[in-house]
């Protein structure tokens, strides 16, 4: 099997502010979010070759014209992606073996995601059988909590920790959905949505959109970003159960999805110590028990000890790995189709060491993860800094 | 002559009291409680769980028919015999039939499944009756009917004999449900009870202890149908019979149920049988029906079936009459429903049926729904489908708010439950309380209407708590 590393580079990265843009549509979003992300790649619309578009739910039948229409990105290719909420990142992954393969030069990944367009309560739930169903996002990410809860002792208040140091960092990105900070009290006494999962363990339901505009490295030096382009370091994405909830071997304290992910990518990128080595990792919060799973998974404690770590201060800014210093998923926002692109947005500025949020200090190497499913699809990228 | 090979009952597991029901309307209550089936209830689902009590032991593919009778099937165009058929894992080379339209529809049924026993058209029949009727809001009909369901199984072979049937037809017009009506509607109660119900219960009585010979008092008990306990008291007097031989009519624990009265009254009847009892059974609706159950020396009580007397036992109380109103959907609220395909509903029968899994030949795993490589080893078309146990443990759940994309104040808890001897499923629970689910809770799989995608019942199943043995 062949790598990614080095072989691409991220030269231009725009982001939307996330929240309940109610007075947006997705034309507005991704619009916002591929010229600004043009411009500080110092690219026009006429350099773009191709374009990947992530995106899950409101546009779904739209195709490619997700991004080409409002774009206007004619007689170009433009290929949608759905990948569960791993759907930006996948978008960005098969734009970078594309640049990779020397096919194109310069192309554009994004992601977009309208979800109050949608309505309800929660993502819309359809697993495409009348009556063998899932359930609710929530509901699914409760079945891992309350087996771990069982298996580890962990309690709601571990749960809830993850929540006030995500808030604490969101609180500082002009960027995230919501700015506040909260306590622990506010969390644990917030309504519950599926126990044990309350409002504030849930990420909430955001509009936005995100892009990056990548070249291969070689490019990359004669641009805007010569000396601080993100390089790619590693790129894996997997594929588990989809209906994890059937499944006798699944133990629901882990997701072997990431677990695979995380070994093929630190392969990719030759990364022996993850914890040592990482110095910012953006993972997939879409609850606060996923992330505690997450840590665990992409080997950064030992299974069981993953509250702990985040308890500890170890995942704050200025810990052993700062994760989710942009807020995660929990307070920057989760518009799905969106948000692995705007992960890597946010390590790729981090590197750049232009955060608009919390800036981890000297952050050289970055991880952006993606879990969707749940736990049915893993994407990991991995970010470094040219040499 | 055909014999009575096992029986069972099922009664919901909730009962209103009537006096809550006598508050809540401002009107006079009489004593006792009703059942009420739960909001996933109805005449077919409750079928199909005192069909599985009476096939308690006993292998459904050796049944060769069902008769399912009901006043208030689900479906005036469709038959529900099959779908409760599939259900109960039966075969498909079965003669199945919906008796219909009269109170009297069980025995109606029962007396024809007896006769196909008799002429050797089939080895065995399974007679299965339930209602979920209405009476109108405020009414005392409202709370005399109660909701249940009754089975038997009619075979060749048996301890339990069925013999002496007789049948009245005495029209009158009697208790009524036009197409388009929702409640029950009656006429002069008094007259009736007079010429209408007694007249023909004691006719087609006097006709089978005629035929029978011998003293009324011989009778070990006689179950006679009635809505109310005084018409029975009447019947029972005219025959001859003494209070302690009729059978309790169930009105204070259950209410009328209509069409599975009869059935639910003789496995109570059976439930406390002894060798060499003789039974009289006289059913009413539209006139009546009569026969005898004669149970040889032989007779004694399956194994492993609830019977009568254990779904009594297991109740849980309604907090409310506005309970009982959500339950039976007294007040009109918008509803959503998820879509549906009648196409993937058939085509995965033996999965959302019959409840079956497949085992791979090569690694052995039990999983469901069948896939045609195996989730564990991922060999390719060497799964055996194989029946799955309706019983299991919880190893994980969660109790969820959100329900089909809306906020709910009592959460619906979701179960991933190992089933015993493999599989793992994830069901909705009913029939239980949020706060009691806990990891490793055994659970049974029960069948309940899920919703009303693209305009039919969605049948599937969901489980309750195994309830804890009665003491």
């Amino acid at each position: 099997m062949g790598s990614i590393k080095d072989k691409t580079a991220i030269i231009g990265v725009g982001c939307t502010k996330f929240g309940e843009l109610w007075e947006k549509d997705a034309e507005d979003l991704i619009v916002e979010a591929a010229f600004e992300a043009m411009e500080d790649a110092g690219v026009t619309p006429e350099d773009i070759e191709a374009t990947w578009v992530g995106n899950l739910y409101d546009f779904t039948g739209l195709s490619g014209s997700v991004a080409a229409e409002p774009l206007k990105l004619f007689g170009k290719p433009t290929t949608r992606v759905e990948n569960f909420c791993a759907s930006g990142m996948d978008a960005f992954r098969n734009a970078c073996f594309a640049v990779a393969s020397g096919v194109y030069d310069v192309v554009l990944a994004c992601g977009v995601e309208k979800l109050m367009d949608v309505g309800g309560s929660g993502l819309p739930v359809d697993m495409g059988h009348p009556v063998m169903r899932g359930a609710s996002a929530p509901a699914m990410f409760a079945l891992t909590a309350t087996r771990c809860f069982h298996e580890f002792g962990w309690t709601r208040e571990d749960l809830a920790h993850v929540a006030v140091k995500n808030h604490k960092n969101g609180a500082l990105h002009p960027k995230a959905h919501f700015r506040r900070p909260i306590t622990l009290d506010t969390a644990l006494n917030a309504p519950m949505i599926a126990w044990p999962l309350g409002r504030f363990d849930s990420c909430a339901m955001s509009d936005g959109a995100a892009a990056l505009v990548i070249t291969r490295p070689e490019i990359a030096k004669q641009g805007r970003h010569k000396h601080d382009y993100a390089l790619t370091k590693a790129s894996a994405l997997t594929m588990h159960a989809f209906l994890p909830m059937y499944r006798a071997s699944f133990d629901w304290l882990g997701f072997p999805a990431t677990q695979a992910a995380a070994t093929r990518a630190y392969a990719e990128a030759g990364i022996k110590n993850p914890v040592e080595e990482i110095d910012l990792a953006e993972v997939h919060d879409c609850f606060t028990i996923t992330e505690i799973l997450n840590i665990q998974d992409l080997q950064f404690c030992k299974r069981g000890e993953g509250a702990k770590f985040v308890r500890d201060g170890h995942a704050d800014v200025g810990g052993e790995v700062a994760v989710n210093a942009s807020g995660g998923l929990k307070c920057f926002g989760h518009p799905i189709g969106a948000t692995g692109c705007r992960m890597l947005c946010e390590v790729t500025k981090q590197l750049q060491g232009r955060a608009e949020g919390a800036q981890v200090k000297n952050a050289r190497l970055g991880l952006a993860h993606n879990l969707g499913g749940p736990g049915s699809v893993c994407a990991i990228t991995i970010l470094g800094l040219p040499e | 002559m055909a014999k009575i090979a096992s029986f069972g009952a099922y009664v919901p597991l909730f009962r209103l009291s009537r006096e809550e029901m006598g508050t809540a309307w401002g009107v006079p209550a009489v004593p006792g409680e009703r059942a009420v089936a739960n909001a996933d209830e109805d005449s077919l689902t409750m079928a199909v769980a005192a069909g599985a009590d009476c096939l308690a032991g006993i292998d459904p593919s050796r049944i060769d028919g069902l008769f399912f009778a009901t006043t208030t099937a689900p479906y005036d165009e469709k038959q529900c015999a099959g779908v409760i058929a599939a259900a109960l894992d039966m075969r498909t080379d079965i003669n199945t039939a919906d008796f219909t339209g009269s109170l009297r529809a069980a025995t109606t049924a029962l007396r024809a499944a007896a006769d196909a026993v008799d002429s050797g058209s089939a080895r065995n029949i399974l007679v299965v009756a339930a209602d979920c009727r209405l009476a109108e809001p405020e009414s005392m009909g409202e709370q005399l009917l109660g909701d249940g369901a009754g089975a038997v199984l009619v075979s060749k072979q048996g301890s339990a004999t069925l013999r002496a049937f007789h049948s009245i037809a005495g029209e009158q017009l009697g208790v009524w449900r036009r197409s388009d009506d929702r409640y029950i509607r009656s006429f002069e109660a008094k007259a009736e009870t007079r010429y209408g119900y007694v007249q023909s219960a004691v006719q087609a009585g006097k006709a089978v202890l005629e035929q029978e010979g011998g003293a009324p008092g011989d009778l070990a008990k006689a179950v006679i149908t009635a809505g109310d306990p005084l018409s029975q008291g009447g019947v029972g007097t005219s025959l001859g019979l003494s209070g302690g031989q009729l059978q309790d009519s169930l009105f204070m624990s259950v209410g009328n149920p209509g069409v599975p009265l009869v059935l639910m009254m003789l496995a109570g009847a059976l439930g406390e049988a002894k060798a060499g009892d003789k039974l009289l059974v006289i059913n009413n609706g539209d006139g009546a029906d009569a026969f005898v159950v004669e149970l040889a020396e032989s007779f004694a009580p399956a194994i492993g079936r609830k019977g009568l007397a254990g779904h009594l036992l297991r109740r849980r109380s309604l907090p409310n009459y506005t309970a009982y109103a959500r339950f039976r959907k007294l007040m009109k609220r918008d509803e959503v429903d998820p879509r549906g395909s009648a196409v993937t509903y058939w085509r995965d029968t033996n999965i959302v049926l019959n409840f079956h899994g497949g085992r791979c030949r090569k690694c052995g795993a039990v999983q469901y729904p069948i896939p045609r490589l195996c989730g564990e080893c991922a060999t390719k078309d060497q799964i055996e489908e194989v029946k799955l146990a309706k019983i299991g443990n919880v190893y994980t759940f969660t109790l969820d708010h959100l329900e089909a994309g809306q906020y709910v104040n009592v959460p619906v808890p979701r179960l991933v439950l190992d089933l015993e001897g493999g599989g793992r499923v994830f069901l909705s629970m009913t029939d239980g309380d949020p706060q009691e689910v806990k990891i490793g809770m055994p659970a049974e799989v029960v069948f309940r209407r899920l919703h009303e995608a693209s305009s039919f019942h969605n049948y599937y199943w969901k489980c309750r708590p195994v309830p804890e043995a009665a003491s």
